[in-house]
Parts: C-alpha cells; structure tokens; sequence
C-alpha cells in the first residue's frame, strides 16, 4: 500500500475517534437538559400506549393538579409548602424540604416526587414507616388529592 | 404541572448507532495496525473483528430485553476502549505469541458474565441483602493469593495471583466489587448514625470511635494487601474506594481528612519500613539517574521515549516501536498507544474514560435508592481511581504501580471485574432513566437489619 494511502488511514482513524466522542458527547445532551421545557412537550399517542401513566387529563377533565402540601397534624400542624417541579425530602435531616420536629421521623424519611403529572411518595428506608392512608408504604405509590400521609406524629396532605 | 411530563425514554436506537462508530473504530484500529506488517485481512483479523461485533450486538439486544432504559452511551464507550485494546494487544504481539487471541476469549468470557448479571439480578437493589455476604467474600478473595495450595506465588514482585487450572487469576480485581457492595450496603444502613453522632472539633465533626470501625478495617484491609501482597495500586484503590464512598454518603469533610493522615501516615511508614515501596518512590523521583535506569525506571523512561516518538498525532498504528518497553500490551499500554495515536489520540482515550465516569456519576444522581446512589458512584470512581493511578504511573505523575488499565490492559481478571462493573452500572442507569418502578422488591429485600439504633437514640447516647 503506497505511503499516501497509509498516512491517510492513519489520520482517518484519529479522526473517527473524535467522531465517536463527538457523537456521544452529542447524544448526552438531551440528557443534561433535564426538566426543561424543550425536552418534554406533550407526550405522543405511542408514548402514551407505552406508558399509560401519561394518559392524563381527557378521562377526568374535572381532576385538580396539586399546588400545596398542608401537614393536617403534628408539631408543625398549618405549615404550608408550595409545590414546584422539584422533589421534596421529607424528614428530620437540616437539609429536608421540610424539616420534620418530629421523634418519630427518621433523617431522611420520605421523599415526595412529580412524575407526569402526578405526585408519587416514596419511603427512604425509615425506621418507623411512612403510611398512605393507612397503608404502610413498600413502593413508590401516587398521591392522590386529600389523602393523608402520615409519617411518625405528622399527617400531611397533597391540595390543590 | 404539564412541563414536568418527563418521559422515560429507552433510547436503545441511539446506543445502536453509536455501537456501530465504537465497532468501527476497534475493527479499524484492529485494520490498520496489520495494513503495514502483511498482517492485514488475514484469518485471526476477520475471526476477531466478527466475534468482537457479534458480541456486542448481542449485548446490545440483551439490553433491549432486559435493560431498555439504560444509559445508552455506555456500552459504546466499552465497546471502543475494549476493541482498542484489542488491536494494539494483537499488534504487539511478537510472531508466535498468541496474547490477541488470548484478550479476545477473555472479552467473550467477560461479556457474557455481564449479559448474566443483567439478565439473572435485573435489579441492583437484591445487592444490598449481601452486605455483609459481601464483606466476607472479599476478605476470602484478598486472602486467597496468600493460601500455599492455590497461590500461584510471586510474579513480578507481587503474590495476587491464584492458579485455577491452567490460568492464573487475580482475585483482587473482583474484590474491588464487591468491597463496593459492602460498603455501599453498611453506609446506606448506617448513614444517619455515622452522620449524626459525633463530637465537635473546631469546624470539623469527628464520628464517634465505634462508628470509625468499619474505617479502621478499610485501613487495615489495604495495609494488608501492601504488606503480604505487596501491591501497591489496590492498596490505594481499596481505601481510597472507602474514602470517596464515605464521603458521598455523609458530606463530611473531616471523613476525608482523617482518610487522607491515615494514608499519608501509612504510606510514609511503608516507605520506610519496606524496601519495595522505597525503591518505587526512589525510582520514581530519579527516574533519570543511570543507576535506577538499569535497576528500576527503564520501563517507564522507554514509555516517556516512546510517547516523545509519537509527539501530537503518532507514528501510526503499527508504525511505531512500543514493543520496545517492558509489558508494552498490559502495564504500559497507555504508552504504546501514546506512541501510536500520539496526544490527539491518548487525549481521546483519557476523554472516553472521562465520559463513562460522568456516566456512572449520572446514573448515581438519577437513581432513587441509596444504595444504588452509593454503588454506582464507588464503581464509578474505582475504574476512574485506576485510570489515574496508571496513566499517572506510566506519565511519571506518580510512582508507577501494578494497577491494571481498564478495557485496553491484557489481563483476564481485570478485564472480567471491569466488565461486572459495566453490567451493574446499565443495570443502576436502568432504574434511574426508567419510570418509577412501583414494584415492590422480591420478598426479603430493603428490610433495615435488625438491631441497629434509631437516629433518635443515636443522637441522646452522643
């Protein structure tokens, strides 16, 4: 193989190894736009027989989404806190959301997150439990409107 | 709430292209580097390049299966670095030697264990049952070498080898996952205990003695392996493993002072007290001095010669002389590579590192589970630690030590543990790309072991 040829393979190569790191540099990208708005949009028909979570809003057009999460019992009965895009750390750790004053919550107890457009709890590996209306929690379960979560001596609830 | 329709998306067409670019740069390292040696498109190039492709596909479609939420970079980002190592392990290769061949069973062995991880575990939190499972096993692993039937003895100045059959194996590299498993396990168990009590030292909260065992035992684990193993690189690899997982748990600072006096510390009285580590150091500093050339830097002054060689854009591949250094295929393969590719080159491989690692840190951020956010940032950070470790050794950063380059090194073991590694970071990315998983966990899973004290209690006995 002549000279030429070689010298031009071997420039080739080094290039296609950028290329590689280009293109997976680019395919991250959508990846580092998380929860912008650019990214979500409404979901598609086949999205949503894919993940029938998404289906939302048609069936119940009267269904409230949730503003506020109102704690109904406890030490810190009347507190208030608007809910935004962002997950909400429930428990006695400086760092939670919501700093619970509670002897029975765990550091960090619970963990309130959006997804769709529905608001799912979740427990962190509690000591003493996180319970949805009554029912211990051993799954990330949705939150529906009203319902009471209680966690240690505190019951909070998602409204509108 | 409508701009928070975040939805899940497998992207699993997106991996399959970019495997395809990762295939062709391994097949077309694999290409050039016989293009001028007669070498080129004879019989060992086509059986490798096709099982190298065949295998990857089929990973590929085992994570359609079974994954199709995990990270799509990460399998191509392997896929390159291994078929790079491949090429470069096949074209140092001396007439008759058969090390290529040898690399690409490994390849094969190792990538269908990581199918099986993915395939049999499915999900990463049934680990944390194993935690202290885990901490045996790795002592028995680390122990293993040192036993006189299955010891394979000291090779290279170092007794990390068994001999299972005809092969020698490492154990240390699997020890290295599942060290990450338990300490993964014990901090994510015992977070708010270690965090909360503790005495106040000027800026700084120190824990409490009994919380630093685990510490201790780390400590004494990696002293261990310098002394009766005399293995320098997984001594830092093990602690410093500990130390950065102790440090994502708590966000504590003084976690990673006392981490660092204990290894200075360590490190200084092992420098004194045992010749090998001396000599490491000595030679290191005097790299250039013609007495230690002759007894100790040689290897890694003909690596420095050899990158000077190749300069900014290489000799090419299979052009230049890299089998002039000792261990040119496993210990300093960086340096041929640097040799070949030349700094544009190396650069694309420290960059492809770099990637895999922010990768493995993305999926920690994105998965919901403690344990899952502690195993995936120390997986993550071992093969980064052992990215620094070697190609710091062989740029002379840092003395050189016997750590193995992930993906590219030749070496069964490693290549073995690195691939495990992948298999559960996919499986850690899955959760955390997917939807939320509203299954419970198989019967027996995330209970808190019993006995442990309550923060509450924890913070009166403080």
């Amino acid at each position: 193989m002549s000279d030429l040829t070689i010298t031009a393979l071997r420039f080739g190569f080094l290039l296609l190894l950028w290329v590689l790191i280009f293109s997976i540099v680019s395919a991250m990208r959508r990846d580092l736009m998380v929860g912008r708005k650019a990214a979500a949009g409404t979901p598609t028909a086949r999205q949503v027989r894919k993940n029938p979570d998404l289906a939302e809003a048609p069936p119940q057009p009267l269904k409230q989404q949730a503003h506020q999460l109102v704690v109904t019992e406890g030490p810190l009965k009347g507190t208030t806190i608007p809910l935004a895009a962002s997950p909400i750390l429930l428990g006695r750790a400086q760092e939670a959301s919501l700093v619970l004053e509670d002897d029975y919550a765990s550091g960090r107890h619970a963990r309130l997150f959006p997804q769709g457009s529905r608001w799912f709890i979740e427990d962190l590996g509690s000591t003493n439990g996180t319970y949805l209306a009554d029912q211990q929690l051993t799954r990330a379960l949705p939150v529906e409107l009203g319902v009471p979560v209680r966690i240690g001596k505190t019951v909070i609830e998602l409204r509108p | 709430m409508s701009q928070l329709s975040t939805i899940p998306k497998p992207r699993r067409n997106v991996e399959l292209l970019l495997l395809v670019l990762a295939l062709s740069v391994g097949i077309g390292a694999n290409m050039l580097v016989g293009v001028d040696q007669e070498k080129a498109f004879d019989s060992d190039f086509w059986f490798q390049s096709s099982l190298l492709a065949v295998a990857a596909l089929v990973f590929h479609v085992v994570l359609r299966i079974r994954a199709k939420y995990a990270d799509p970079v990460i399998l191509p980002l392997v896929v390159a670095l291994n078929g790079l190592g491949l090429a470069m392990i096949h074209r140092l290769d001396a007439p008759g030697e058969d090390t290529g061949n040898n690399q690409l069973r490994w390849t094969l062995i190792a990538m269908a264990v990581a199918i099986a991880v993915i395939w049999f575990l499915k999900d990463h939190r049934v680990l944390r049952r194993f935690t202290y499972i885990s901490l045996a096993v790795s002592s028995l692993l680390l122990i293993l070498p040192l036993v006189p039937g299955i010891s394979a003895g000291e090779i290279l100045g170092a007794r990390v080898w068994v001999r299972v059959g005809p092969m020698t194996f490492q154990p240390g590299e699997i020890a290295k996952i599942t060290l990450a498993i338990f300490f993964a396990g014990y901090l994510s168990s015992n977070r708010d205990l270690i965090l909360l009590a503790g005495r106040k030292i000027g800026p700084l909260q120190f824990p409490r003695f009994k919380d630093m065992g685990p510490m201790i035992t780390a400590w004494l684990v990696s002293i261990g392996v310098l002394i009766f193993q005399r293995d320098l690189g997984s001594s830092v690899l093990f602690f410093g493993l500990f130390i950065v997982m102790i440090y994502v748990a708590t966000s504590r600072v003084s976690w990673v002072v006392i981490g660092v006096a204990l290894i200075l510390g360590g490190g200084f009285v092992a420098a004194q007290v045992f010749s090998h580590v001396e000599v490491r150091i000595y030679g290191w500093l005097n790299a250039f001095s013609p007495d230690v050339y002759e007894t100790g830097s040689r290897q890694v002054i003909e690596g420095l010669f050899g990158m000077a060689n190749g300069g900014l854009v290489g000799t090419g591949l299979g052009q230049g002389r890299p089998d002039l250094v000792p261990f040119a295929n496993s210990d300093m393969i960086i340096a041929s590579i640097g040799e070949e590719l030349g700094l544009i080159g190396l650069f694309a491989v420290v960059l492809m590192y770099v990637l895999l690692f922010t990768r493995g840190f993305r999926a920690a951020l994105g998965t919901r589970d403690a344990f899952g956010k502690l195993l995936a940032c120390g997986l993550s950070f071992a093969i980064a630690l052992q990215c620094f470790v070697v190609i710091g050794g062989v740029t002379r950063l840092i003395p050189l030590t016997g750590l193995t380059t992930p993906f590219l090194a030749a070496g069964g073991s490693s290549l073995l543990a690195n691939w495990i590694i992948v298999g559960l970071l996919l499986l850690i990315s899955h959760t955390a790309r997917g939807p939320v998983d509203t299954t419970p966990l198989p019967p027996g899973g995330a209970a808190e072991p019993a006995g442990i004290d309550t923060p509450t209690e924890a913070v009166k006995q403080a």
